[in-house]
């Protein structure tokens, strides 16, 4: 056992370091505050302002999209006390779902975009992310909300409290810690994932301007500047990666910070 | 015998076709303590749930015979069931507070009934939390979380909580078995001052209890009402052998 946690712990330890060695000394203010200027991906000026922006654009509106879709869609499979059809149902399909590649996302997403006759672009990009993460959310969410013990809702109803105003009042309060995990968990997969957007957002080297502009996006400047045969560039690859990592531990840090705040009424 | 406020009439429940209770008819007096006995698993706690439709939540659940509060059958399908739940206060097993501040649990029920002047949930709350004698040991910290009062203050913030949407009568399943010998002190304590206006029914398995609060007494034995009286009758010269057998303590 204590073998296994170590081979994880090293592996993961080992990936980080990676990234951190190779992408540190390639890391520079430019790569964050600049767009890749002419001859980038041969190593000359320039940054990944635009796959920073982008991929902030894509996972953000992504998962506010799938957030406004996977809380109510929670709440209700744990709105019914007994046994419902519809609700087992709906749980074995989003596990289904839930392990469904992305590329094949991404497939989906660009038909649908074809057949709309439009091109990839950020909102491409966000439908694609979006179906990616609603599984992942709502299954996650559906979780903690189960975990709401009985003896809590009976509290609310031997009170008078309808369901809706138990579920509201009661059950969002209690899940609300696992709600944001679940928001993060989301959120996360969102932001690593190239093979969704590849087809669906594109890449540009502009920061978009519209929803139907091109976006970049930071796993994707990733796969291409390692694409590329130039050693400095291959190094800005892992810096993007580093940048990816970072941000994703930042947004991490800060939601657990915030939820701290709005917990202390948990019941453990 | 005072007048009946809950009056169960042939009363059968069964659980995913396994019959828990047996034909149960009984009256509950008005502003008196009932305590419900019996051994444990004999259908007492699904009896105190039926009253207030609480059984409804299990999975499976058939329900045959009336129960008749203020002459209208709770089952009868235009009853509004959370009006029937805000008039039979439940107090749990084990204490559950909400997952809110002190204040907000006691404000939690008059809320979602509809007051929402602030002044209003005040008196409400200060007013409950005395009755529920928890005033003066959390006045100063009424914005503190639940979960942070010890179990025996939980469960009277549950009495509190129950009498904040002004019930008629109050369902204890057990409130003590929980709480140590001085929180339960306290909770009879607070029960034997409330009975005067309301109706009580308490179920227990612990007869020293039942004779320290009981005005009737109720023995179940394995889903069936056994027999049913006041509570000296009852206690004193039971006439059912299993009563007789069940008070000198040959099963429990």
């Amino acid at each position: 056992m204590i073998a296994s946690t170590l081979i994880i712990l090293g592996g993961l330890l080992s990936v980080i370091a990676v990234v951190i060695l190779r992408g540190a000394p390639a890391l520079s203010i430019a790569m964050f505050t600049q767009t890749p200027k002419g001859g980038y991906y041969i190593g000359k000026e320039g940054g990944v302002l635009n796959a920073i922006i982008g991929s902030l654009y894509l996972a953000g509106g992504a998962t506010a999209l799938a957030f406004i879709i996977s809380l109510p869609t929670a709440l209700y499979l744990n709105e019914h006390v007994c046994k419902s059809r519809l609700a087992s149902f709906t749980r074995k399909s989003l596990d289904v779902l839930w392990s469904v590649p992305s590329i094949v996302y991404g497939a989906f997403g660009f038909t649908i975009l074809v057949y709309l006759g439009m091109r990839a672009s950020l909102l491409g990009g966000i439908m694609a992310l979006t179906l990616l993460e609603l599984p992942i959310m709502i299954r996650a969410m559906d979780e903690v909300m189960k975990m709401v013990p009985l003896k809590m809702k009976e509290a609310s109803y031997s009170l008078g409290a309808t369901k809706l105003e138990t579920t509201l009042n009661v059950v969002t309060r209690q899940a609300f810690p696992g709600v944001v995990m679940a928001i993060l968990l989301a959120l996360g997969r969102a932001i690593g994932d190239a093979a969704s957007v590849l087809f669906t957002a594109g890449y540009s080297d502009y920061i978009p301007s519209s929803l139907f502009d091109p976006a970049a996006s930071l796993p994707l400047a990733v796969f291409f500047q390692l694409g590329t045969p130039f050693p400095e560039v291959q190094q800005r690859a892992y810096a993007s990666g580093l940048i990816l990592l970072l941000m994703v531990l930042l947004l991490s840090i800060v939601s657990r910070l915030l939820t701290k705040r709005f917990t202390r009424h948990i019941i453990k | 015998m005072s007048k009946a406020h809950i009056s169960i009439q042939k009363l059968n429940v069964f659980y995913d076709g396994r019959q828990i209770l047996k034909n149960i008819t009984l009256d509950v007096p008005e502003k008196r303590i009932t305590a419900i006995i019996g051994p444990s698993g004999c259908g007492k706690t699904t009896l105190l749930r039926s009253i207030n439709r609480l059984i409804d939540l299990v999975d499976g659940v058939k329900v045959s015979g009336t129960i008749m509060i203020d002459g209208i059958d709770v089952f009868n399908s235009n009853v509004d069931v959370t009006n029937t739940r805000k008039k039979m206060g439940f107090i749990a097993q084990v204490p559950n507070p909400l997952p809110m501040s002190i204040y907000d649990n006691i404000a939690y029920g008059p809320r979602i009934h509809g007051t929402k002047d602030r002044k209003e949930l005040n008196l409400i709350v200060e007013r409950c939390l005395k009755t529920a004698g928890l005033w003066k040991e959390v006045k100063n910290r009424l914005t503190e979380p639940a979960s942070k009062l010890s179990a025996g203050q939980q469960q009277r913030l549950c009495l509190a909580r129950t009498l904040a949407v002004e019930p008629e009568a109050l369902l204890c399943d057990e409130p003590t078995s929980a709480l140590d010998p001085i929180s339960s002190r306290h909770i009879e304590e607070q029960l034997l001052k409330l009975k005067k206006d309301y109706t009580i029914v308490f179920v227990t398995h612990i007869l020293r209890q039942a004779k320290r609060l009981a005005d009737y007494a109720v023995f179940v034995y394995l889903g069936e009402l056994v027999e049913y009286g006041p509570a000296e009758t009852i206690f004193n010269q039971p006439t059912d052998p299993r009563t007789k057998a069940y008070m000198e303590g040959l099963f429990s």
